[in-house]
């Protein structure tokens, strides 16, 4: 995320309401949840992940299944995930959901009319449907969300896994280079880079990964340093594996829940530095609609007077995105049984 | 220890050029140098050519360079091509400490609050006041902090005195005491949800403890026995959190700054970027990134005299 604040491990407090339900029936969770009561102190090692892979097939599957029963057992979680599966959708379908075209013009003399049975959301300074351009911010905000992500696992993934795989010199260098673009504000380098390149869609979402990439890279270094001592890597070996091949068929698969919750963050942080940047005026420019941009038209003065509806919609929109992504993200953190996501 | 402070000063100096640096090269290579801002029509090629001469962007890059790190040593950041004549040091002294205010108020907000609300939390483990607790804690700590603002100003400065309560609040600026207290909350939340929820961790641990039970086997008082054996020592972890989160939201924010309008160095740095104003980007990110960088070097300083165990 943008401001750099410490990352907690969120599931700490839903683990101990979990913990006093149904401390009967899983012993799993009050592991964890002592775990989560521990708090402050050192990382606890990740029972699930580290033995995956001596699991055979079936019991793999029942991991995934066990996971997935936990999660679905967390009110919040269920919550995170039916916002998060509306949004996708109404990005999805955007064409479908939406009455307006995003940039249609409905009628000037109606401008910044305000929500009715006709446009149950209203409309904006140039008469346009509100409704309609949130459905089709939702999709820009998608697709610089998945996007960035991407491109942050992409350039993450090789360099973190290099670094804590082959260690010694390549990490040092590695990490030093970590070390520096860590001491930028990362919103402050992501400005710099759209200033580069210019705004609109493409070159920010290239900015957020190019940025972005460092908190994957310390993620993957460290589970590989971890990982790479385990007895499955030492048998791979003996039956004559190459570097690569241990690398990406046995360490990779077995960092995959720490990466998966941390796409869960990674995702609505890109969404958010969209939003931000396109408040400010340097991100997506008009007339494509974003919420952020949305949100700074409504944000001008007068207009938070007369027509707080111009603002207020677009950031519920935001709001309700992030709680959303929030909600799942510490579900499965807890389902998945990874502990924190401090990179 | 001296050792240690010694070498984590040493990488201070590198850290730093190679920020200026990246930040220097990067604005060399946009088009368009910003000595005029676009749409300027009254002023001639020639003129232009002559201004850029003047601030010696025609020298080659590593001369640019040199030059400029030169200047900066010694305190000089130049003039600001957008905002000419002022320099970049008059307006940075202007803005600077609007936004380190902001930054203190947000720091000392989220310190206070987030280990009240840890602590009540903690004490009345799953019951409604953890609950309530729990609840706050994970709205204000996904909800960005420019989404936070406008929600409280929607509430309380448009929502509310529409139905005949004014609380006072206004939409944006600086000019009474009731301004500060929602750029302080926006600013402050995400960081006191954190505080909140290490807090209530580490009470809870430390309630759990022998120290406790004997003192409350030997007959301390409630009250006693939270202030005096549960705080003092579930709190020395917490403190150590206050260094980062200084170090994020010191110096303010510029969402939230542009959010309410505020004077600080956020709408004047998203400004220059705009403008290729290279002089003032350049001096805000040497700013940003030096406050980050020295608050980390104070906090792991720190770190080593608060808690013992840590030595090296």
């Amino acid at each position: 995320m943008a401001q750099t604040q410490p990352q907690t491990h969120g599931g700490g407090l839903a683990r101990d309401r979990e913990l006093s339900r149904d401390s009967a029936e899983g012993r799993r969770l009050a592991t964890a949840g002592e775990a989560g009561l521990a708090g402050l102190a050192e990382a606890v090692p990740l029972p699930g992940v580290g033995s995956a892979a001596l699991m055979g097939e079936r019991r793999q599957r029942s991991l995934w299944g066990d996971a997935w029963r936990r999660l679905i057992r967390n009110k919040l979680a269920v919550l995170g995930l039916l916002v998060v599966t509306t949004f996708v959708l109404m990005a999805a379908l955007a064409p479908w959901i939406a009455p307006y075209k995003q940039s249609e013009v409905v009628d000037v003399r109606l401008a910044r009319y305000g929500p009715s049975w006709q446009f149950p959301l209203g409309l904006d300074q140039n008469g346009r449907d509100i409704f309609s351009r949130l459905v089709y911010g939702a999709r820009v905000s998608l697709v610089v969300g998945v996007l960035a992500q991407a491109l942050v696992f992409l350039i993450g993934i090789p360099l973190g896994a290099a670094a804590g795989y082959f260690g010694g010199k390549i990490d040092n260098s590695l990490m030093r280079l970590v070390d520096i673009v860590y001491a930028v504000p990362q919103l402050l380098l992501v400005m710099i880079f759209l200033n580069l390149f210019g705004p609109g869609l493409r070159n920010i979402f290239l900015a957020i990964g190019i940025v972005g990439w460092v908190n994957e890279a310390r993620l993957i270094r460290g589970q590989f340093l971890s990982l790479r001592e385990a007895e499955y890597v030492n048998a791979a070996r003996v039956a004559g594996a190459g570097n690569t091949k241990i690398m990406f068929k046995h360490l990779l698969p077995n960092s995959l829940t720490p990466l998966i919750v941390s796409m869960t963050f990674g995702i609505p942080t890109a969404i958010f530095t969209e939003a931000a940047l396109s408040f400010v005026g340097v991100g997506i420019q008009p007339p494509q609609a974003s919420w952020g941009q949305m949100v700074g038209q409504g944000s001008q003065s007068g207009y938070v007077q007369s027509d707080p509806h111009m603002l207020l919609f677009p950031v519920l929109a935001i709001g309700l995105t992030m709680l959303g992504f929030t909600f799942l993200g510490d579900g499965l953190r807890d389902a998945l049984d990874v502990k924190g996501n401090e990179a | 220890m001296l050792r240690y402070i010694a070498n984590r000063v040493f990488w201070f100096i590198p850290t730093t050029i190679v920020l200026v640096a990246l930040t220097f090269v990067i604005l060399k290579f946009t088009p368009g140098t910003g000595v005029v801002s676009e749409g300027t029509q009254t002023i001639t090629r020639d003129q232009i050519e002559r201004l850029e001469e003047n601030y010696g962007l025609n020298d080659p890059l590593y001369r640019q360079f040199t030059t400029y790190l030169g200047k900066v040593v010694t305190g000089d950041f130049g003039e600001s091509f957008q905002f000419r004549p002022q320099t970049v040091n008059s307006i940075i002294g202007r803005t600077f400490p609007v936004s380190l205010r902001l930054g203190a108020y947000a720091t000392l907000f989220a310190v206070a609050l987030g280990m009240t609300l840890g602590t009540i939390a903690a004490v009345n483990q799953n019951r409604w006041p953890d609950y309530l607790s729990t609840t706050f804690s994970i709205l204000f700590y996904s909800l960005p902090n420019f989404v936070m603002g406008f929600l409280l100003i929607l509430l309380l400065a448009v929502f509310l005195p529409r139905r005949g309560v004014d609380l006072g609040f206004n939409v944006g600026g600086i000019e009474r005491w009731q301004d500060w207290v929602l750029p302080t909350i926006a600013l402050g939340a995400a960081p006191m949800a954190t505080i909140a929820r290490y807090t209530r961790s580490s009470v809870i641990e430390a309630i759990r403890s022998d120290y406790v039970r004997t003192a409350r086997a030997k007959g301390v008082r409630e009250r006693g026995v939270v202030i005096r054996h549960v705080l003092r020592n579930a709190l020395i972890p917490v403190v150590t959190l206050v260094g980062p989160i200084f170090a994020a939201i010191g110096t303010g924010s510029f969402f939230v700054e542009e959010v309410f309008n505020i004077p600080g160095m956020g709408p004047y740095f998203v400004e220059s970027i705009v403008a290729k104003d290279q002089p003032m980007v350049l001096a805000v990110v040497l700013i940003y990134g030096l406050f980050l960088a020295l608050m980390n070097l104070v906090v792991d300083i720190v770190y080593g005299f608060i808690d013992p165990r840590i030595r090296y």
